[in-house]
This record gives structure tokens, C-alpha cells and sequence, in this order.
């Protein structure tokens, strides 16, 4: 059974925060788990930070708004400066090392840097740096099975959108194969996963 | 069992609702309630009834008097700015035993307030949503399923009782998204013999009406509206009760608040404190029994709300002097941590444990 | 056998009327009750009273009545007439309700061409409370409010509803009509019918505006407040037809506001010249 583990990604309105939670929220609800998605919402989102509480469990979710989280998904320096501390001693922190020069000074949690910004530029998904980071956050914590992970995708990429489908694969499929950090791999890909 | 959907709890309130035999729906933009009148006007069409942006609450509320007057399942939403607007409207309800459902995603006040989730508009709901002697009957969800829940229970309520009915929920509960299974639609409703549909020759004219000009007529409405609020007392107050039998502390806690009182019950009894948790379910009935019965077996009361503490008073008329009851609460679109519940929880285990009381 | 010239409109209750001697109320619901009859639709009009004077107009219409509060009556009215698309919808507002507190509700109820009738009384007071200054009441004319007499510079001016509503597309039939006299009386009975039955064909939203009198609070004799009326109202408050879109060549108010949007894009076209706007240069 998964741990119980509580998300928080932060970064600019437009990054894609909403739709990275969104993506680990259904891999949930196809793992038929308890979950919650909570967003910040208001006019700081407009141009502002935004930020998404994400709750995994086998129990009941308390409360859905994460203050300590267990993973940070960090996609710019003020969300990074802004929550690093709060993760718990032993947490783990995803940084969108494109946007993020200065890491936190913290030695009591994982942090992983990974450039998806770039990657995403350089592997034309642009818009999805966001995606490659939750395939890294997958890598990292397995907190579902990544087909279930890859139903999420497909479930959350709209209709009207479908041709985006296999770049959201792409760019997860780059976020899990992603090696930086010297961690081992908690989970592989599936035989019959397969890109596009 | 149906598929379990994820949907944010406006959006799953909305189509609950359509479910419920909505086909009326009078809304006006407010945060943040916006995604259950934009869900609504993207589905009730499609549904066969009618989504329509008022001028103004004052409007929206209006029409939902004259749809149910028809005799229609009709809704309006909004959060808590535009609730004192729809103050009016509610009363007149009331007083013309109009039923009807409003929601209210609760925001911070008073005045314009902030944007974020509170549970400042307790009193409002539960003493004095517009002028005059009534109730509404008050559903306080504490998930998106229980958004869905309460609103297909809502429409019933309405109708049974003659009455508005109100959901007060919160922008937290409006905006997360849950895993939630939606009610099958309802294909019955219930008859209304009183509504103005148009006489046809074949009865008297039906009216619907809160002026009456003899004292004596007007006390007349209103005793018999008040026999039937305690009808209602008798038959429908809920409340959820968690781990409440061995407790020596009991929270009390509604809404988004109570699954923070949860969290924070779990870690005190890790810590080896006995505390167990009340979750009023209706506000009005406010669930005195339960309270009530708790106080007789507990040694403690802790009230948790998000505002300056408003529940509390009618916690302390139910437990009446019994046991103390303390409050925790924080204003202004604060959510409290379960650290900080817990903290309060601990404050009073300790002073217990001293004897102090 | 004898012939019966005048008899109480069927869709009147037995209800005595509770108005002032001298008041056009009563006049006001004899024609919206024999309008009723003469078009069968008493089994299917649901009425809407006002607050105001006619506040008990619930008690005097024999159709389904609803009572709403202070000016909301056109709010109610499209809740109705949305639950109900097939009946007859009329709401029944004074001066006081539509035009001040209900001003709002009156202009959107307007603009989204809600199909159901409104029936204004103009006469430039309140009465129930007792005489105050009204949206309607005339420059200089004293009310317990204005006990000096109306000073625009202070309270403003009268609002011509007619003439303003008039302006918005959704409107069909906008018409301002008195019942002084037996020939005025006749006449107003053409608007309301006219108004009913533009309702009944969809055509759009109808208001017929009854400039009236208040022999109580005006301090004057029936007659003589019938005589005030003509020589101080009538010429602030011109009797006529504003807006009808039928005789304007429409089958409603879609097609009239399609076609004044048209012209209005034509740019600078003649008035009077808009039978092809388009060929005038209208690339806007």
C-alpha cells in the first residue's frame, strides 16, 4: 500500500500548477485512494503564484491544505523561497532548476533539481515543464503506479486537446527517465509502456 | 456502486442539484462560488430548464421566489457579501413558506472581506438571515461529497417543510477537488397543490403572500411556522459523531473546520489524549442532543470555527452550564492548522489534568 | 330582452376595493380585469402586486396573485413567466416601486425582452406611506418630502420611464396612456389588451404606463386632481407610443434589435435612410 503523501506545488500562474495537481489527483482516484486538490484561487493567481495542495492517503483527508508538505514541486524562486522551509525533515523538494538559481540551503530533505523548463523547450513541449515534473516526482516517491499515472494523462488532457496527449506522455516519460539527484528509482516503467 | 467521479465541490453541488430536479437556476459573479454558476450555465440548458445571470442577488433571489411560486425546484448561490443582499428575498420566503434552495460559499468579513473560505456567516445563517421571525433550515457540508449529498437532501427538506433551506459551505469546499459519487437523478417530485400556475377555472385562485394586515392573522402564520420549526427540531437535526464515547474533551466543529478538528483529534490520541470530535451536519436545527448528551459524559467542550466564535453560543445553550466550553478559532480567511487545534486540544487536557477546573 | 352594457369583469374577485374615493386604481384593474376576459386567459395569468397602494391588488384579481416585496416585482415576474412560458405573466407597479427602488429590476427585466406585461402607475407620489416625494414627482410640487416644493437642484429630476425604456432592445411595446376621460379610458383599454396579447404572440416585453392621480395625498378633489393631472402631468409626461415594434414592421423584438444594430453599424446613414445600411459603407 502507498504512503500517505502530501503534495505542494507552487510557481506562476501559467506553469501549469493546477494541471500537474490535477494529474496526481486522478492517478488517485484510479487507484481508487482518498485524495483532495485544493487550489489557491483569487487574484493572486492572475500573474501571481500560484499553488496547489495535493492529499494522497488510505484514510480520510483531514485537512486538504498542505502548510508541511512531504514533497514541494518548486517552479520558481519565490515559491521555493517561500515554502522550502516548511517541508518536513525528510521530505523532498522538486525544483524547476531553469527557473530556480539559488537552492535552499537544507540538509535535512531531498532536494532534486531538474531543468524542465529547458527540457520542455528543448524537446518542443513547451508549456509542460510542469509534467516533466510530476514524472520526476513519480520517479522519486512512486506514489502510484505509473499506468495509472498514464490514465490520468489521458483523462486529463481535454478532448478538444487530444493531439497534446502524446506530448504530456513525452514529457512525463522525460520527468521519469530523469536521473539527476543520485536517487534510486523507487519504480520502472511498465514492458508495455510506450511513448506516442 | 456508481463510479466515483473528481470534481470540485461547486462544480459536484451544481449537478447534484440539476439531479435534484433543479431546472431553475438565478445566479450573479461572486468568488468563490463562480464555478457552480458557470456549471451551471453550461449544463442546465442541456438539462431542459433554465440558467439565468441576474442584475444583482437582490434579482437572482427574486426570481427564485417567483419560479418556486410557480411551483419549480429553483436555486440561487453566492457567497457572503452577496447572501446579506439576498436578505431580503430569503424573508420573503419565509413569510410566503416559499421553498427553495440557497448556497452560500463562505468568504471572511464583514464588509467586501477577503476572498477566502471562512465561517463567518454563522449567525447570519442561523439567527437572522433577513428581517422577521423564521429559520432556514442550515446543511453545513465538510466534503465535496457532501456538497453533492446535502443539496439532493436540500430540495426535499425545501419542499416538505415549505421552507428555504441553505447550504453553507465555504470557497475551500467550493474549490478542492474530491473523489465523489453523484446521486441518480430524481425522476418524482412532489406535488404542490399551492402554487400559481394558473388557476384553469377548476380551483379558487391560489396566492402567494407574507402581508398580512391584521396583528392577529400575522401571529397566526407565524405560530404555526414556529410549530412546525419544532417539528423540524424533533425530526431532522444531525450531527456526526467520531470517536465521542470515551472522550474527555469533545471538539465541535463544522464544515471545512471540522476535518481540521479531525486531523487534530487523531494526533491527540496518538498523543494518548481522549478527545472525540462532534460534527454538527445541521446548523439549524442546531443538533442539541447530541451535544447535549456529550456534555453529560464529557468533561470539556473545544468549539473550532473559522471566525471570532459564533457556533460556540449555541454549544454553550445545548451543554448549558455542564462542562466549560472553550473556543478556538481563526478570522479573515485563516484555515487553522491541526498543529494549532492540537495545541488547544492540549491546553485543555492539561488543565484538566491540573485540576484547574 | 334587455342588454347588459356594463357588468363586473369576470376576473375581478368580490373583494370591495380598499382605494381613496376619486383613485384610478380601480379604473386601472376593471381594464386589466376585462382584458383578461376578453382574451380567456384569466385560468392561466398569474399577477404580481407591488408594494405600494396596490399591495392588496392580490385580493382584486380573480387570476393566481403573488405579493413581492419593494420593487422586485419584475424579478419575480421572470422567475414566473421562465417556469411558466405558456401563461400570461402581468405585474402591477407604482411609481414608487419601479422606478425608484425597483429601477434595476425594471430596466434588466426590459432589456432581456422578458416576455410579460407591466402596468405602471404614474402618479408622481407615494400614497400608501402617505404623499412623499416620488421619482416621478414634478419639479417644484410639494410632498410631505419635499415640503418646499421639488428643487431639481436638490432631489433631481422626474425620470419619463416610457421615453427611457423605450430605448432598449428588448422592449415591444412601451405606451403612455391616462383615463381622465371616457375617450382616455377607451383608449388605454386598446394599449393593455395590446400589450397582453404582444405577450401571448412572444413578441417581447410590453409596458403600458397609466399616468394617474392621487386625489389624497394631493390634497384635492377628485376632479380637481383629474384637472391637475391634465395641466401639470400630461405635458411633463406626453401621452403616446414610444416603442412598438410591430407597427414598426416586426414580428419582435430580435428582429428590431437586429435590424437597429444593422443600422447603427451603417455608420453614418440618413435618418429615415436605413433600407440597406449595409451598402453604406458599414464595415464596421
Amino acid at each position: 500500500m502507498a504512503p500517505t503523501v502530501n503534495i505542494l506545488l507552487a510557481g506562476f500562474g501559467g506553469q501549469g500548477i493546477l494541471f500537474a495537481g490535477k494529474l496526481i489527483a486522478y492517478a488517485g482516484l484510479i487507484e481508487k485512494r482518498e485524495l483532495s486538490w485544493l487550489p489557491s484561487y483569487g487574484p493572486e493567481m492572475r500573474g501571481g503564484t500560484a499553488n496547489c495542495s495535493v492529499c494522497l492517503s488510505d484514510e480520510p483527508i483531514g485537512s486538504p491544505l498542505v502548510l508541511e508538505p512531504d514533497v514541494l514541486v518548486a517552479m520558481n524562486q519565490p515559491s521555493l523561497d517561500k515554502f522550502a522551509d516548511a517541508v518536513v525533515p525528510g521530505g523532498k523538494i522538486i525544483v524547476d532548476s531553469t527557473m530556480c538559481q539559488r537552492l535552499p540551503e537544507r540538509d535535512d530533505v531531498d532536494i532534486f533539481p531538474v531543468p524542465s523548463t529547458q527540457l520542455a523547450e528543448d524537446n518542443g513541449l513547451k508549456g509542460l515543464a510542469s509534467v516533466i515534473l510530476v514524472g520526476k516526482l513519480l520517479r522519486e516517491i512512486g506514489f502510484c503506479d505509473p499506468r495509472a499515472l498514464d490514465e490520468a494523462i489521458a483523462k486529463s488532457v481535454p478532448p478538444k486537446k487530444a493531439h497534446l496527449l502524446p506530448k504530456n506522455r513525452k514529457a512525463f516519460e522525460i520527468g521519469m527517465l530523469n536521473e539527476d539527484g543520485e536517487s534510486v528509482p523507487v519504480c520502472s516503467l511498465p514492458d508495455d509502456w510506450a511513448v506516442e | 456502486m456508481t463510479e466515483k467521479v473528481l470534481m470540485k465541490g461547486n462544480e459536484a453541488l451544481a449537478e447534484a442539484a440539476i439531479r435534484a430536479g433543479c431546472r431553475f437556476f438565478f445566479g450573479y459573479p461572486i468568488t468563490p462560488q463562480t464555478e457552480l454558476a458557470a456549471y451551471m450555465a453550461k449544463r442546465m440548458g442541456k438539462a431542459g430548464g433554465v440558467y439565468l445571470q441576474a442584475e444583482s442577488e437582490i434579482a437572482a433571489i427574486n426570481m427564485v421566489y417567483g419560479a418556486s411560486a410557480a411551483g419549480k425546484r429553483a436555486m440561487t448561490s453566492s457567497s457572503s457579501p452577496g447572501i446579506s443582499l439576498k436578505g431580503e428575498g430569503i424573508s420573503y420566503m419565509a413569510g410566503a413558506d416559499l421553498p427553495g434552495v440557497i448556497i452560500n460559499v463562505q468568504r471572511g468579513g464583514p464588509g467586501l472581506g477577503g476572498i477566502q473560505p471562512s465561517q463567518s456567516d454563522y449567525f447570519q445563517a442561523t439567527r437572522a438571515t433577513g428581517h422577521g421571525d423564521f429559520h432556514l433550515i442550515v446543511l453545513a457540508p465538510s466534503t465535496v461529497q457532501e456538497m453533492t449529498d446535502y443539496v439532493f437532501r436540500a430540495f426535499d427538506l425545501a419542499d416538505e417543510y415549505r421552507m428555504p433551506v441553505m447550504i453553507l459551505a465555504d470557497g475551500m469546499l467550493g474549490q478542492m477537488m474530491e473523489p465523489v459519487v453523484l446521486p441518480e437523478p430524481k425522476t418524482e417530485l412532489p406535488e404542490k397543490p399551492w402554487a400559481v400556475t394558473g388557476h384553469r377555472g377548476e380551483r379558487p385562485h391560489n396566492v402567494v403572500n407574507s402581508l398580512y394586515l391584521k396583528p392577529e392573522e400575522l401571529e397566526d402564520t407565524n405560530i404555526e411556522r414556529f410549530e412546525r420549526y419544532e417539528r423540524i427540531k424533533a425530526a431532522e437535526q444531525r450531527a456526526e459523531e467520531y470517536l465521542v464515547d470515551d472522550a474527555d474533551i469533545v471538539v465541535v466543529a463544522f464544515g471545512a473546520s471540522s476535518r481540521i478538528a479531525r486531523s487534530a483529534v487523531n494526533k491527540a490520541r496518538e498523543k494518548g489524549i481522549k478527545v472525540g470530535l462532534i460534527r454538527p451536519i445541521t446548523l439549524w436545527p442546531f443538533p442539541v442532543n447530541a451535544i447535549g448528551a456529550a456534555a453529560d459524559r464529557a468533561k470539556a467542550i473545544l468549539t473550532v470555527e473559522m471566525n471570532m466564535g459564533q457556533m460556540v453560543e449555541d454549544v454553550r445553550l445545548a451543554v448549558c452550564g455542564r462542562v466549560p466550553v472553550e473556543f478556538f478559532g481563526r478570522a479573515g480567511g485563516i484555515i487553522p492548522t491541526p498543529v494549532e487545534t492540537l495545541a488547544a486540544i492540549e491546553r485543555i487536557a492539561a488543565s484538566l489534568e491540573g485540576g484547574a477546573r | 330582452m334587455s342588454k347588459v352594457v356594463y357588468k363586473r369583469p369576470e376576473a375581478l374577485t368580490e373583494a370591495p376595493f380598499s382605494y381613496c374615493p376619486g383613485c384610478t386604481h380601480g379604473i386601472v384593474h376593471r381594464l386589466v380585469a376585462e382584458t383578461m376576459d376578453e382574451l380567456r386567459i384569466e385560468g392561466t395569468t398569474v399577477g404580481v402586486a407591488p408594494v405600494g397602494c396596490s399591495v392588496l391588488a392580490y385580493e382584486f384579481f380573480g387570476c393566481d396573485m403573488v405579493q413581492a416585496a419593494h420593487g422586485r416585482a419584475p424579478a419575480v415576474a421572470t422567475g414566473l413567466k421562465r417556469a411558466l412560458p405558456g401563461n400570461v405573466v402581468f405585474a402591477y407597479q407604482g411609481d414608487g416601486d419601479l422606478a425608484s427602488i425597483g429601477m434595476a429590476e425594471t430596466v434588466h427585466a426590459a432589456t432581456r425582452g422578458e416576455k410579460i406585461t407591466i402596468i405602471f402607475i404614474n402618479n408622481a407620489i407615494y400614497g400608501m406611506t402617505g404623499g412623499q416625494l416620488a421619482p416621478t414627482s414634478l419639479p417644484n410640487q410639494i410632498t410631505q418630502t419635499s415640503p418646499y416644493g421639488r428643487d431639481v437642484n436638490e432631489a433631481g429630476f422626474p425620470i419619463r420611464v416610457v421615453e427611457m425604456l423605450s430605448t432598449l432592445d428588448g422592449v415591444a411595446l412601451a405606451q403612455r396612456v391616462t383615463v381622465d376621460t371616457p375617450k382616455n379610458v377607451r383608449a388605454a383599454k386598446r394599449a393593455i389588451k395590446k400589450a397582453f396579447e404582444y405577450q401571448i404572440e412572444g413578441v417581447g416585453y410590453t409596458i403600458i404606463e397609466v399616468v394617474s392621480t392621487c386625489p389624497t395625498n394631493w390634497g384635492l378633489s377628485p376632479s380637481d386632481a383629474l384637472q391637475w393631472m391634465r395641466d401639470n402631468m400630461l405635458p411633463y409626461y406626453p401621452l403616446g407610443v414610444y416603442k412598438d415594434v410591430k407597427a414598426d414592421g416586426f414580428a419582435n423584438v430580435a428582429e428590431a434589435a437586429a435590424a437597429r444594430a444593422l443600422a447603427l453599424a451603417g455608420g453614418n446613414v440618413e435618418k429615415g435612410d436605413t433600407a440597406d445600411p449595409a451598402a453604406e459603407g458599414g464595415e464596421a
